[in-house]
Formats: C-alpha cells, structure tokens, sequence
C-alpha cells in the first residue's frame, strides 16, 4: 500500500533531453510513480507525452492523468515560463479540482 | 535548445504568415471523446454540401471515431439557402449580423478522434461490449488519438469543442490550445450542448478568457451561424 513520488528538480529536468524526459516520465509513471516535476513540460511535451503513452497502453497500463499550471508568459510575451506538472498512473491517481494556481489530486494505491 | 525553438516556432508564424496555403484551408474538429464532433461536422457537411452525407456515426459511445476523416471543399456559404430554412440550422433568435470579409469561405473540414490521455477497455465493457471486442476498440482508440495529434501538424485551424455540461479546465484542453497557440494556428472554442439544462458556456469562456467562445448546440442546430460567422472570419 506504498505510493512511490519522485520530485524533480528543475536543473535535472534541463539536463535532459525532451525524449529522455519523456521516457524519464513514462517509465516512472509506468512502474506505479507520482511524478512531480518543477518548472514542468512544455505543451508541446505534454503532447508528445500523450502520444508515447498512446503507444504503450495496453490491458494493465491504461494510460496517465496529468495536471499542471498553465505557462506564464515571460520577458516581452515571446518567452514562455513553464510551471509545475504532475503526472500518474490513471488507475492510481485522479485529478478533483484544478484552476489557473490550484491542483488538488487523490491519489490512490491500486 | 529553447531559444533555437522559439526561432522555430517565430519562423513557422512568419512562413505562415507570408505563405499561400496549398491547396484548401484544412479545418480540425478536436476535443474530448463524446464532445459532438463527429455530430458538428455531420451538420455542417448536411448545411453545406449534401444533406444526406455524414462523415461518420456519432453515438453516446466514447471513441466511437478512432479514424480521422477529411471531407474536402465545404464551402461555408452564409447567404446558403439551407441557412434561411427555420427548421435546419438558423437559430431563430440570431439575427443575420453584418458580415465582416466576404461570406464564402472553402474549406477541408477533419473530424478527428477524440483526444485523451487514457483508454481502459473495462469502459467499453460498460457499454456492452464483450472483452475481446473492447480489447480491440481500446487498440484502435489509441491509435486514433495518435492520429489526430499527428493531423495538427497538418492543420490550418482548429474548432475545439467542448461539452458544456462538462468541466473545461482539462489537462487535454489546455494541451491542445497550448500547441496551436504556439504553432500560430487559429482557434475556436465551441461550447457544444448548450440545448442540457446544466450547460454552462460561460464556465468556458470564463476558463479560455483569451479565446473566443462559441455557444452552439450542434445536435439541435443552436447557435450555427454564429459559429460560421466566426469560422469565415478566422479561417480565411
Ligand atoms: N444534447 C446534446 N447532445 C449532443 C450534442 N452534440 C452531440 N451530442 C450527443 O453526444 C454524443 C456524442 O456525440 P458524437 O458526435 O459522437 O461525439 P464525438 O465528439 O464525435 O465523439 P468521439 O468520436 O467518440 O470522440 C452523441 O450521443 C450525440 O448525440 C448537442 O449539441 N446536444
Ligand atoms: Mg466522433
């Protein structure tokens, strides 16, 4: 009955890859993680995330829930400033309420 | 790496900026399974081209489209005939506002599978499917979100639907609109279902204050002119 969350730091998500965060992400969420990622991904990341874990759902793995802030826009609109993005098991973790600064989330040992 | 995407994505605006498109503007309906795309899109090929002609089936069942679908040249016609028949699709409360631009507007128009971040075949169980069948519905729904977000790149613009009886605010949605907003690719947010008594468009518009909000009701033909009034304005 032990839920399992990685948080992970800023630095190391820049230190990666967009294709090795995406992995980074699904093989944690995959092995029944709550992945917490500050500064979270990008949109277009978070597509890309989608689309991988279209290719892997499967009868045990049905997929992910995910939330997280929307971006800020930064210095002169052009920047984009990503916030925070949790990700989890869809069968473990259940998004309840979600706003502009707020995200509340039950989670759930399977 | 994220200032060499920000040039990328600046000179996409600027190539589609300056740039004739090939061929027909082609027009994405995206959102959540169940939203009324496949019903959208059936009443605006019944309105435009021929009534008897549907892209696909719209059921109560959830990925029921897993094929994205391309009916080409639909040409939005606000003057159309079809438009000024009480009983199809003018909403009799919506007066025939001044027309921004021209009236006439060509385009390819896409119903594509719902988008959604999980698909559990015990779902479709729910619905009355044996196992082995929903195993392979599951199969087939994956794929075809696949399909629709792999169809964006090919997208001139896109209608978003929502379900208005629904909470807007999903991670899906928020996705969807991020990426065109990045992409510089035109949006229009439809709140469908607007004819259920707990319907709240205003908790969309109140959800996307940056994007314009259509009310419609696209089973019931509520509201269609606004919404083609819109799409001739923003996708020409
Ligand atoms: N009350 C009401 N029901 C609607 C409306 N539009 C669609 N529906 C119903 O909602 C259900 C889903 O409609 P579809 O058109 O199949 O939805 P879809 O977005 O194509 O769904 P998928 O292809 O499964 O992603 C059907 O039962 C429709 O009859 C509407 O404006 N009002
Ligand atoms: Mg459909």
């Amino acid at each position: 009955m032990e839920i399992k969350m990685n948080l992970i730091s800023e630095d190391k998500i820049n230190s990666m890859t967009s294709t090795e965060k995406l992995r980074f992400v699904l093989d944690g969420v995959k092995s029944g993680d709550i992945v917490v990622l500050e500064g979270g991904l990008t949109s277009e990341e978070q597509m890309k995330l989608i689309e991988l874990t279209m290719t892997e759902v499967d009868d045990d793995f049905s997929g992910i829930e995910m939330s997280g802030y929307p971006s800020k826009k930064g210095f002169l609109n052009i920047r984009k400033k990503t916030r925070l993005t949790v990700i989890g098991p869809a069968k473990m973790m259940h998004t309840t309420k979600k706003d502009k600064d707020l995200i509340s989330a039950i989670i759930s040992a399977i | 790496m994220k200032s060499k995407r920000r040039w990328k994505s600046i000179l996409t605006l600027l190539r589609r900026a300056l740039s004739f498109r090939k061929g027909t503007a082609k027009i994405g309906i995206y959102g959540p399974p169940n939203a009324g795309k496949t019903t959208l899109t059936n009443r605006i090929i019944h309105t435009f081209v021929d009534e008897n002609e549907d892209v696909g089936t719209a059921t109560e069942v959830p990925h029921e489209t897993r094929r994205a679908v391309r009916r080409a040249g639909v040409t939005i016609d606000l003057k159309a005939k079809s438009l000024e028949n009480p009983n199809s699709d003018l909403n009799s409360e919506s007066e025939v506002k001044p027309k921004r631009g021209k009236a006439k507007l060509k385009l390819d128009v896409v119903d594509t599978p719902g988008l959604a971040t999980k698909i559990d075949f015990h779902e479709f169980m729910a619905y009355g499917l044996e196992e082995d069948e929903a195993k392979r519905r599951a199969k087939e729904a994956t794929e075809g979100v696949i399909e629709a977000i792999k169809w964006l790149d090919d997208i001139d613009g896109i209608v978003l639907l929502m379900d208005s009886t629904e909470d807007p605010y999903t991670q899906t949605n928020i996705v969807i609109i991020g990426n065109m907003e990045a992409r510089g690719i035109p949006i229009i947010i439809a709140a469908n279902k607007v004819d259920l008594v707990d319907a709240s468009p205003q908790r969309i518009a109140n959800a996307f204050p940056q994007h314009s909000v259509i009310p419609i009701s696209a089973l019931k033909g509520e509201n269609m002119l606004d919404l083609y009034e819109e799409m001739a304005r923003r996708f020409r």
